[in-house]
């Protein structure tokens, strides 16, 4: 752990310095050749790192948590439709993959078009289901839970469906000579196997889970959400909150990330050391 | 064969099942239209829908793939000189690969204006991590052994890499195209959604969706559809051609 620290300190402090040194040349004509100029416009063609910093802090901080002005009050929003479409996505992927692994026909026949989806970016998809919903009646989170869900799925379905087949046949017909039921195989054998691959496929969805919400804010002239705080940054120029949203967004998705390594551990914790 | 067939079965067996339901249901065509009225919108304007594929997919897809795929090639070839460097951006180019970095695509618009270059920059930005990462775990993937041996037959950094460390990664490099083709077209998509001109499948989704004419929606998901597996198809082709020699 300590022997990463000092490259990856190294590594951010490198990109700060370019990102410092792009914002000048690149807001140079706008501040008008001024270089301290350059670090405090209003609408930077690209802002500096401390100039998102304060702008982060001040929509962060400096609002009341309800107001629109607020980002955690944008956040708020964007992480409810993620959290329910992750746990909706974990959830069909996961009976999908116990499905596969016991019905040899549906595997067969499903696998190849699961994988097919794969390759097809349903993300384009997203104002198309937000605005059937809405036909339906169904506005606010749903819509965009269920575009969460439908990214975060896949990996679980891939992941867990390998796990559980990960068991080789001699632990398989061990459990077989005790006239052991499918389901205690799948409780006492097949699902501790899988773990190893549940986590890694749990990182990627929650991760385009968080993608998912977010996008799925922009068609639909939504006014609340990361989304729709990038939306009107963008047509207003207001390139600080922006990056303000960037930043949150990014904040957002790396906490998922965060809270699944975390249950990770503690999982690998509880089994005694490995997982 | 039978095994070979049960995809296409089931396949043929939805679209059925979706004709049948929606014609005996009656439902609405604005919730789920058949896939013979798809077929029909498919067919039905020729010229824009080759518009926009020239647009989405032949110029922000395809151009933004080739910079971001050689971007993050060029990088990890010259980060991978220096190992302390390496195991410091290493970590950050893997997190900033679960970032929305979608959301740089209203700053591009600012930076490279509402046509396709800026599409072709987020989708740029997109495919860069993964390259980067995987062209790095594909150099990084060659045993000490043969790296001793080529150490001791005196060949230099150059020879090194060519003869060693670049075949060994020609697998990592293939499943990175794997994974970018898939999403440089959806980001290309996604980036036309922040405004963009009269033209392209982004634009096409969103405002025939929002017009209401879901046919004509299905029809441009299913092109993005094919797009996508088909780029993915071809990779794999290629892979099959030229990594797995050994």
């Amino acid at each position: 752990m300590r022997s990463r620290a000092l490259p990856i300190a190294t590594a951010l402090l490198l990109v700060l310095a370019l990102w410092y040194v792009a914002a000048a040349a690149l807001n140079w004509t706008q501040a008008n050749g001024d270089l301290l100029g350059t670090m405090s416009l209003a609408k930077p063609l690209l802002p500096a790192p401390h100039q998102i910093a304060i702008e982060f802090w001040n929509s962060t901080a400096g609002q009341r948590i309800d107001s629109k002005r607020s980002l955690v009050f944008h956040a708020a929003v964007t992480a409810s439709s993620t959290l329910v479409g992750f746990a909706l996505g974990v959830a069909i992927g996961l009976l999908l993959a116990i499905v596969l692994v016991h019905v040899r026909v549906l595997d067969r026949a499903l696998l190849p078009w699961i994988v097919a989806s794969q390759t097809v970016p349903i993300l384009a998809i997203a104002p198309m289901i937000v605005v059937v919903f809405g036909a339906l009646g169904l506005t606010g989170l749903l819509p965009k839970a269920v575009i969460a869900a439908y990214l975060s799925f896949f990996p679980v379905v891939i992941g867990v469906a390998k796990g559980l087949r990960a068991p080789d046949q001699l632990q398989l017909d061990l459990l077989h000579t005790y006239d052991a039921s499918r389901r205690r195989v799948l409780a006492v054998l097949r699902w501790p196997a899988a773990m190893r691959f549940l986590f890694p496929s749990l990182k990627v969805a929650i991760a385009a889970s968080t993608v998912g919400a977010i996008v799925a804010e922009l068609p639909t002239g939504a006014e609340s959400g990361l989304g729709a705080r990038l939306l009107a940054g963008s047509y207003y120029g207001q390139t600080l909150q922006i990056w303000a949203a960037l930043a949150m967004a990014s904040l957002l998705a790396a906490s998922g990330v965060g809270v699944v390594v975390l249950c990770e551990r503690l999982v690998i914790r509880a089994r005694g050391g490995r997982l | 064969m039978i095994q070979r067939a049960l995809p296409i079965l089931f396949g043929v067996a939805v679209l059925l099942l979706w004709q049948a339901v929606v014609v005996l249901f009656d439902i609405p065509r604005i919730l789920l239209p058949a896939p013979t009225e798809i077929f029909a919108a498919l067919i039905a304007d020729p010229g824009t829908l080759l518009a926009d594929l020239n647009q989405t997919f032949f110029h922000s897809t395809l151009i933004g793939l080739a910079i971001g795929c050689t971007g993050g090639f060029a990088a990890a070839l010259l980060i991978d000189r220096s190992p302390f460097l390496r195991r410091g951006f290493l970590p950050l180019a893997s997190l900033a690969g679960a970032l929305p970095i979608v959301g740089i695509a209203p700053i591009a618009v600012m930076w490279f204006g509402f046509d396709w270059p800026s599409k072709a920059a987020v989708v740029a930005a997109l495919t860069f991590f993964p390259s980067f990462v995987h062209t790095i775990a594909g150099l990084d993937s060659v045993g000490a052994l043969e790296r001793d041996l080529m150490t001791s037959l005196a060949a230099s950094r150059g020879q090194m890499l060519r003869k060693l460390q670049l075949p060994a990664s020609l697998p990592f490099l293939f499943a990175a195209l794997k994974v970018n083709a898939v999403l440089a077209l959806t980001g290309a998509v996604v980036a036309e959604f922040f405004g963009t001109p009269t033209v392209g499948m982004g634009f096409r989704i969103a405002t025939e969706a929002a017009r209401m004419n879901i046919d004509r929606v299905w029809a441009m998901i299913f092109v993005v559809a094919l797009c996508g597996s088909g780029s993915y198809a071809i990779i794999a082709l290629a892979e099959r051609r030229f990594a797995h020699r050994s």
